[in-house]
C-alpha cells in the first residue's frame, strides 16, 4: 500500500495491524509524535490524517491506504508557524513531552475555529498535559488564533 | 558549599577543537573514561567559547520541565557577561571521578541528580563563580595582549572594553589565548544584583523552539546504532515469581530474537536492580517486541500479598491505630497538656497510593560491551543509573558512560533507575545495544507510588483559645519501603518532615507513625511527604479554625507568630523561618481579597505551605453548581528567595496548581488481589484542560535572600487550599481524597 507522510509518498508492506505511530517513528524516524498511552486517550501521538487530527497510536496501518498524513515535521521549516510562534512566545512548555501532539491538535481546531472562546477550547481539546501547561495553553491558542487573522 | 568550593578549586582550561576556551571546574584526572573521551573539541564542563565567539554553556541537570537547564545557564552566562540570545546550551553527561581515596566515585564538579528541588541551590554558588572565572580569564588574555592592568578592562555582553585606549575584543578573539593561562587560585568577584542582565529577568524556557518542532529529543526518541527493542512482561501481582516460560509462539513471530528471563526481588527484600520478574522480549522492532509479548505464555507463582486490597489496607489502618505508634517527634508533655485542655478537636484525613504516570513512559537504552557500558536514559540521577550498572556487571564505573536525554516528566519516578537495570541486563544477555520500552499498562502497574496515609490530627486549645497542644498521627505504606541498607528508623522518620506545621511552634507536640503492610513498591512523588501531610494539617487547620470560631487565616497566623527567625532544620540544613511563612499567606490572602464577600455559591480557601526550602500560598476560589466544581481563581504568593526566572517561577506555580488538582480530583490507585487495578488513562483519570482553573494569580516575594527551589513547592498547600475552599461554598468537608464523586450526593 501507499500513503503520504509530509507530502512524500511512502510504500508499506509491513503488519497491517502496526499503528501508524510506529511507522512515523521506527521506519521513517518522525520523532515529534509521542508515545504515551497506547489506547487513544493522551494525544501525545497527534498527527494529521487527511486534515484531521487523528491519534496515531490507534490507527492501524491497515486504515491508511492513500492517506495524507502531516506530522509536526511538516508545520513549518523553522518554528515559524503561527501555532508554534505562539507557544514559544507565550512560554508553553515545560517537559515538552505533550506539546507537539497540542501543537497538532491546535492547529486542527483553528482551521475549524479560526477564533475559539475559552469555552471552545475547553471542549475541543482533549490532550493530557502531565505538567499542567494548560492555563498558556489557553493564551497560546488565543495568540495563535491573533497572529494567523493577521496573516503573520 | 564553601568546603566543595576549597576542595575542588582546580580549574580545567582546555582549547577546543577550532582554538577556543574550554573550560571546565576540576576536569582533571579520575573523571570517566566515557567523560573524558568526549573532551576533545566538546565542551568543558560548563563554558565553551569559540574563536567566532559562539558561546556554548552545559547544562549538567536533568531537565523534566522544571526549567532548569534554562536557570542554571543563566546563572553562567550572567558572571560570564555574555548576551543570552546568542548563549547555546548543551545538556552534559554524567561526570563523576574517582574519589580521593580511589575507593568509590564522586561527583567531577556538579551533584547531577535532579530531586527535592534542590538543583538551584546547588548551582547558585557553582555555576556564578564558573562563569565569573570564565570571564576573568578572558580578560586577563585581553589585558596581555594590550600590555594593559586587568583591572582597567570591562566587559559587556561577550565585548571586552579597555576604555582609556577605546579598543575592544570580543571573547571569541581571545578565547585560544585564554585557554593557555592558569586561572587564579581566588575567587573571582561576583556581580551585585543591581548589575544583573540575565538573572532575575523573565526568561523564556531555551528548548522551546527544538520542542515545539519536534526536534528536542527525550529518552524514548534516542537511538544507538544495531540497537533491538524489548518490552517485558512483568509480574502480574506483587512479588510474583516466573513459574515457567513457553515462549514457542513469541520467537514464531518475525522479527524476535532472544526471550530472556529476569528474576524479580522477593517479597521483602531490597529493590535492588528490577522492580518485578519479568520475561523480555527482543526483537529487531519495537512493534515486533510488542506482538512477541501478546504471544509469550508464563506461569507466575501465587502473590504473596494475594489479599491486599485498598478497602483491607483502610481497615488495617484503622486498627493499628487504636494501638501504639512509633513517636517520631515529641516536644514538651502532650499527653498532658491535652487533658488540661479546655478544647479539644480532633479529625481523620486520607489519601491514597497515586502514580508518577510521566508522559513519557519509562525506557533505557544500554548497551554492555567489550570496553565498558553505555546507557541512555531519561533520568534524574544519572549516578544511580552509573551504579546499578556497576552492580548488576562489575564493570568500573569510570567505564560507565551515561548520557542524559531530556525527561518527559520525573516527578519523582525517574529518581529511581530499575529500568535502567532492564536495560542492562538484557543487553548483557544478547550482547547488543538494548533499548527497553515500557507502555502506559507497565508503568501504571509497576510504579513506585506515593504511599497511601490515614492521618489523625488532634489539638488542644487553652481558655483563651491558644493551641497549646497538638498531635499528628500518621498510618501509612512509607516511602522508604524495601530501600537497600534502610535503616529501621529511616523508614518510619521519612513519612513525616521535622518542619511540617506546626512543628516548633506548638509547645506540647507530638508525631505518632504506624508502618502499614502493603505489596505495592513505594517511593517519592513529587514533594514526597509534604503532599500528604500539608493536606492533612491544613484542612484540619481550617476544620479546627470554624469549629472554634476564628477565622483560618488569623487562626493560623496566630500559630506562627511574629518572630523573624531562621529555625534550622536539623535533618538537611535548611531553615524554616515562621515569619516568611506568614508573608507568603497574607500576601496571597491580600491579594485574593481574603474576607471580602464571595458571590453566591463561591467559596474561597486558603493554605501555605514549607516544602524543603520555599514558601508557598495558595487562595482558592471555587463554584460548585450542581456538584459540578469549578476553580474560578487561585492567587499564589511565593518565597524562593532571589528569583532566578521568575517566568520560570510561574510556570512551576501554574504546573504544580494544575498537577494537585488532577490529583485531588480523581487520582487513585488501588489494589486488588495484590494487583494494582489501573491500567491507563481511561482508568487512572489525569485533569485535561477543561479542569484546569480559569485564573491563576501569581506573586513571587522580592527577597534579598539566595535562590531556592520552585519544582514542588507550590503543590502541597493547593489540595487543603481547594478543599478549604469547597467547604466554604457548599459546607461539605473533603477528608478524603481524591475528591472524585463526593460533591454529587
Amino acid at each position: 500500500m501507499k500513503l503520504s507522510v509530509n507530502g512524500v509518498s511512502r510504500d508499506y508492506h509491513g503488519d497491517p495491524d502496526m499503528p501508524l505511530l510506529w511507522f512515523l517513528r521506527e521506519d521513517l524516524k518522525l520523532k515529534g509524535a509521542k508515545p504515551g498511552c497506547l489506547i487513544a486517550q493522551c494525544g501525545a501521538c497527534t498527527v494529521h490524517v487527511n486534515g484531521e487530527a487523528m491519534r496515531s497510536c490507534s490507527l492501524p496501518m491497515s486504515t491508511l491506504a492513500d492517506a495524507r498524513v502531516e506530522t509536526v515535521e511538516a508545520l513549518s521549516k523553522d518554528g515559524l508557524h503561527p501555532v508554534q510562534r505562539a507557544w514559544i512566545e507565550e512560554d508553553v512548555a515545560q517537559c515538552g513531552y505533550c506539546q507537539t501532539g497540542q501543537i497538532m491538535a491546535v492547529v486542527a481546531l483553528l482551521k475549524a475555529n479560526p477564533k475559539p472562546t475559552d469555552t471552545d477550547i475547553d471542549e475541543a481539546l482533549s490532550n493530557l498535559c502531565r505538567c499542567g501547561t494548560y492555563n498558556r495553553i489557553r493564551k497560546a491558542v488565543h495568540r495563535a488564533a491573533v497572529l494567523m487573522a493577521e496573516g503573520k | 558549599m564553601d568546603t566543595m568550593l576549597t576542595r575542588r578549586r582546580a580549574i580545567q582550561i582546555g582549547a577546543t577543537a577550532t582554538g577556543g576556551l574550554a573550560l571546565g571546574i576540576a576536569f582533571s584526572g579520575g573523571e570517566s573514561d566515557a567523560a573524558r573521551g568526549k573532551e576533545g573539541g566538546k565542551i568543558g564542563l560548563y563554558v565553551r567559547i569559540e574563536p567566532d565567539s559562539r558561546v556554548t554553556i552545559g547544562a549538567p541537570s536533568a531537565e523534566m520541565g522544571q526549567g532548569i537547564n534554562t536557570a542554571l545557564p543563566m546563572m553562567v552566562a550572567e558572571e560570564l557577561d555574555v548576551d543570552w540570545a546568542q548563549v547555546a546550551i548543551e545538556q552534559m553527561p554524567l561526570m563523576i571521578k574517582k574519589s580521593d581515596d580511589g575507593q568509590s566515585y564522586t561527583w567531577v564538579h556538579f551533584p547531577q541528580g535532579a530531586g527535592g528541588s534542590n538543583s538551584i541551590i546547588s548551582g547558585w554558588p557553582l555555576l556564578r563563580e564558573a562563569g565569573a572565572r570564565a570571564r576573568r580569564l578572558l580578560v586577563m588574555a585581553a589585558a596581555a595582549r594590550w600590555k594593559v592592568p586587568a583591572g582597567e578592562c570591562i566587559t559587556s555582553a561577550g565585548v571586552i572594553s579597555h576604555t582609556k585606549s577605546k579598543r575592544t575584543l570580543r571573547y571569541g578573539d581571545v578565547a585560544a589565548e585564554a585557554a593557555t593561562l592558569t586561572d587564579p587560585a581566588e575567587a573571582p568577584k561576583l556581580k551585585s544584583r543591581n548589575d544583573y542582565r540575565i538573572l532575575g529577568k523573565p526568561t523564556r524556557n531555551a528548548q522551546s523552539l527544538a520542542i515545539v518542532t519536534g526536534r528536542e529529543e527525550f529518552g524514548v526518541d534516542a537511538e544507538m546504532p544495531g540497537m533491538l527493542h524489548a518490552v517485558i512482561a512483568r509480574a502480574p501481582a506483587f512479588d510474583v515469581q516466573i513459574q515457567a516460560v513457553d515462549d514457542a509462539a513469541a520467537r514464531a513471530v518475525k522479527g524476535v530474537k532472544h526471550v530472556v528471563r529476569l528474576d524479580g526481588p522477593k517479597a521483602d527484600e531490597p529493590y535492588t536492580t528490577v522492580i518485578a520478574a519479568g520475561v523480555a522480549v527482543v526483537a529487531d522492532t519495537l512493534w515486533a517486541a510488542m506482538k512477541g509479548r501478546e504471544a509469550l505464555k508464563v506461569t507466575w507463582s501465587t502473590s504473596p500479598w494475594a489479599n491486599e486490597t485498598t478497602e483491607g489496607s483502610r481497615a488495617e489502618a484503622v486498627r493499628m491505630m487504636r494501638g501504639r505508634g512509633q513517636i517520631v517527634n515529641n516536644e514538651g508533655d502532650f499527653d498532658g497538656a491535652i487533658k488540661k485542655a479546655a478544647r479539644v478537636v480532633e479529625h481523620v484525613y486520607e489519601v491514597p497510593y497515586v502514580s508518577h504516570a510521566t508522559l513519557e513512559p519509562q525506557n533505557c537504552i544500554a548497551h554492555v560491551h567489550a570496553n565498558g557500558i553505555d546507557i541512555v536514559a531519561p533520568t534524574q540521577t544519572p549516578g544511580r543509573a552509573s551504579r546499578v550498572a556497576n552492580a548488576i556487571t562489575g564493570v568500573d564505573r569510570g567505564k560507565i558512560a551515561v548520557k542524559m536525554t531530556r525527561l518527559g516528566g520525573g516527578f519523582g519516578r525517574r529518581l529511581e533507575v530499575d529500568y535502567v537495570a532492564e536495560a542492562v541486563l538484557i543487553s548483557r544477555e544478547v550482547k547488543a545495544p538494548v533499548r527497553v520500552f515500557w507502555t502506559r499498562e507497565d508503568d501504571l502497574a509497576h510504579d513506585f507510588y506515593r504511599p497511601d496515609g490515614r492521618h489523625h490530627m488532634i489539638l488542644g486549645v487553652d481558655e483563651a483559645g491558644k493551641v497549646i497542644a497538638w498531635k499528628h498521627r500518621l498510618a501509612s505504606a512509607g516511602k522508604n519501603n524495601r530501600r537497600e541498607g534502610v535503616k529501621p528508623e529511616e523508614i518510619w522518620q521519612a513519612d513525616f518532615y521535622e518542619m511540617d506545621f506546626p512543628g516548633k511552634l506548638v509547645p506540647n507536640f507530638q508525631r505518632e507513625y504506624f508502618l502499614l503492610p502493603s505489596g505495592a513498591p513505594r517511593r517519592s512523588w513529587r514533594a514526597p511527604g509534604h503532599t500528604a501531610n500539608a493536606f492533612a494539617i491544613h484542612s484540619f487547620l481550617d476544620e479546627a479554625a470554624r469549629e472554634l470560631g476564628k477565622d483560618p487565616l488569623a487562626f493560623q497566623l496566630e500559630i506562627l507568630g511574629t518572630e523573624d527567625r531562621d529555625i534550622p532544620w536539623e535533618s538537611d540544613g535548611a531553615v524554616f523561618n515562621p515569619a516568611r511563612l506568614a508573608g507568603v499567606l497574607k500576601l496571597a490572602a491580600e491579594r485574593a481579597g481574603w474576607g471580602a464577600p464571595v458571590p453566591a455559591g463561591r467559596g474561597r480557601g486558603i493554605a501555605g505551605h514549607f516544602t524543603f526550602s520555599s514558601y508557598c500560598a495558595h487562595v482558592v476560589e471555587v463554584s460548585v453548581v450542581n456538584g459540578k466544581l469549578t476553580v474560578e481563581r487561585v492567587v499564589t504568593a511565593i518565597d524562593c528567595g532571589f528569583a532566578v526566572n521568575p517566568l520560570g517561577v510561574r510556570a512551576q506555580v501554574e504546573g504544580g496548581i494544575n498537577d494537585a488538582l488532577s490529583v485531588a480530583l480523581a487520582q487513585e490507585i488501588t489494589v486488588k488481589n495484590g494487583a494494582v487495578v489501573e491500567r491507563n488513562f481511561d482508568t487512572y483519570r489525569m485533569m485535561r484542560i477543561d479542569g484546569s482553573p480559569k485564573a491563576i494569580d501569581v506573586h513571587i516575594v522580592d527577597s534579598p535572600r539566595d535562590p531556592t527551589g520552585v519544582g514542588e513547592p507550590p503543590v502541597p498547600p493547593f489540595a487543603p487550599a481547594l478543599c478549604n475552599a469547597i467547604f466554604a461554598a457548599t459546607g461539605k468537608r473533603i477528608r478524603r481524597l481524591p475528591i472524585g464523586d463526593q460533591l454529587s450526593l
